[in-house]
């Protein structure tokens, strides 16, 4: 049996990578955003210093943005565990990291208006435990910042104003106008995670759990994997680029899901992710391995 | 301009445009909400030197402290300036700033301010916290570090070819209104929108 100081000290390692070594499929896309950029413009330059951002704050093992985020985690395990015990472990894992400096004490309480110093409170971080029928553990991480945070949207169709009816036409103008309303606020390139139906706690939810997708990856369903890819080649026509300063690259990937929803409501929730995309996944096997996953 | 060196005069500032890309080194000091509400609450005589003909810089930074008790800057990047719009102008004025550092571009209220004390907001790149915390080349002293914490305190610091861009200059010019004008008109004719 795994202690619980045992799972902290993993999960203290997963943390350590999702704050300091950005995944190499996000890397890749900002090098070809850098590419396809002017010599000299705005873009290229903003670019330029987020890869050499990504370069040192992986060889130091330092957090890629000093705002660590909302750590928000999907842990697969095997039947019986307790689930109890993980979110214990992860939380303690969170305050293990912002004591090393990992991540920075991001976590306010806002009835006492104070930060609690050691990165956590009530809701963070926010652990999903789910039972699967493998032997193995899965972990699934996000550091997602507040600055993009502030700029996700959810909409309800219709919507008049975008002639955005209850279908996936109407689905697609949201997710188009909610990028276009974030500009580069939210530390653009930008990633997208979308969720059409559901309520508007758990739309917000799977956005954000889309996130954890590779950005190289494709939609299984052919109807949304066409979204995707429409809503991503239209959105670098935006001309918002890097920061906003004006460019191609606005925006890195597109990810959708969708849930069942009730015959009243028909909400589109969006979630947007900076360019810090930092995500972390690793698999725990029972004889103690671990396998790092993309 | 690629280069401009701190404190600097207003004919200098008042030469940037919007869109310029531009490394800064000199002095400047660091501010964010705590260090706005205090610099206006009355005139704070004992900061107003290292502000003058400088800019301040809207981060709240991750700082180390030495044994001998120097510190240095560990992460620095900008944090979103907007919630400084009711104040910023006023502290300019007050102060005699002649620009600002952050990230997501200010309001009506701060440009107008701009162009009247002859300042400019400097966009720096969000999320690049390790390469801004490499420019910064040494803390010379702090304000109200007891008081506001470290991330919130006033921390005067030489930087070196720190690069920013201007986004919002002494003309009424702004990069931020161009670009969400440009992108709207794209956006709306994707949709079909246009009027
Ligand atoms: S939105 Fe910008 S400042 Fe915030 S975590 Fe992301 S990169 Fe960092």
């Amino acid at each position: 049996m795994t202690s619980t100081e045992q799972w902290t000290e993993r999960f203290v390692e997963v943390i350590a990578r999702a704050s300091t070594q950005l995944a190499p499929d996000v890397v890749a896309a900002l090098q070809r955003g850098r590419a396809e950029e002017e010599e000299g413009s705005l873009a290229r330059k903003a670019l330029d210093t987020i890869l050499a951002n990504v370069d040192l704050a992986r060889d130091k093992w330092q957090p890629i943005c000093q705002d660590t985020g909302t750590p928000l985690v999907w842990i697969h395990h095997p039947v019986g565990m307790s689930t109890r015990m993980l979110s214990q472990a992860f939380t303690e894992a969170v305050k293990v990291a912002t004591s090393r400096q990992l991540l920075r004490p991001n976590a306010v309480d806002p009835l006492l208006d104070r930060n609690t110093g050691h990165g956590a409170a009530p809701g963070i971080p926010t652990v999903h435990c789910e039972e699967w029928d493998e032997d193995a553990v899965e972990v699934r991480m996000l550091l997602k910042g507040g600055g993009c945070e502030n700029v996700g949207a959810q909409y309800s169709l219709p919507n008049p104003a975008l002639k955005a009816d209850r279908n996936l036409e109407g689905v697609k103008r949201c997710i188009l106008d909610a990028i276009y309303r974030a500009q580069g606020k939210g530390c653009a390139p930008g990633i997208i995670g979308a969720c059409f139906g559901g309520d508007r706690g758990s739309g917000y939810l799977e956005s954000k759990r889309q996130l954890l997708r590779r950005l190289d990856d494709r939609n299984p369903l052919p109807e949304l994997d066409a979204m995707e890819q429409e809503i991503l080649a239209k959105a670098n026509q935006l001309g918002i680029g890097p920061m906003g300063f004006g460019g191609k690259t606005t925006v890195l990937g597109v990810k959708i899901g969708y849930l069942g929803r009730l015959p009243a409501s028909y909400f589109v929730s969006v979630s947007y992710m900076c360019w810090a995309n930092r995500r972390a996944a690793a698999r725990f096997s029972p004889d103690g391995g671990v396998q790092w996953l993309d | 301009m690629a280069r401009l060196s701190l404190p600097c005069d207003e004919q200098t500032i008042r030469s940037l445009k919007v869109g310029d890309f531009v490394e800064l080194s000199g002095r400047l000091i660091t501010g964010r909400d705590a260090a706005h509400h205090w610099l206006i609450e009355q005139y704070r005589s004992e900061v107003a030197p290292y502000m003058a003909g400088s800019v301040i810089y809207h981060v709240g930074p991750v700082v180390k402290r030495h044994e001998d008790g120097s510190y240095s800057f560990v992460a620095a990047g900008p944090t979103t300036s907007i919630r400084e719009e009711p104040y910023q102008a006023d502290v300019i004025g007050r102060y005699g700033l002649r620009g600002v550092i952050g990230k997501g571009g200010m309001g009506p209220k701060t440009l107008a301010g701009l162009k009247e004390h002859g300042a400019v907001y400097f966009h720096a790149i969000g999320g690049a916290a390790q390469v801004l915390a490499e420019s910064v080349k040494k803390v010379e002293t702090v304000f109200q570090l007891a008081e506001f914490g470290v991330p919130e305190a006033l921390w005067v610091i030489q930087v070196e070819d720190f690069p920013v861009v201007v986004t919002m200059d002494s003309h009424g010019g702004s990069l931020h209104t161009q670009v969400d004008g440009a992108s709207k008109a794209k956006l709306d004719q994707l949709l079909g929108l246009s009027a």
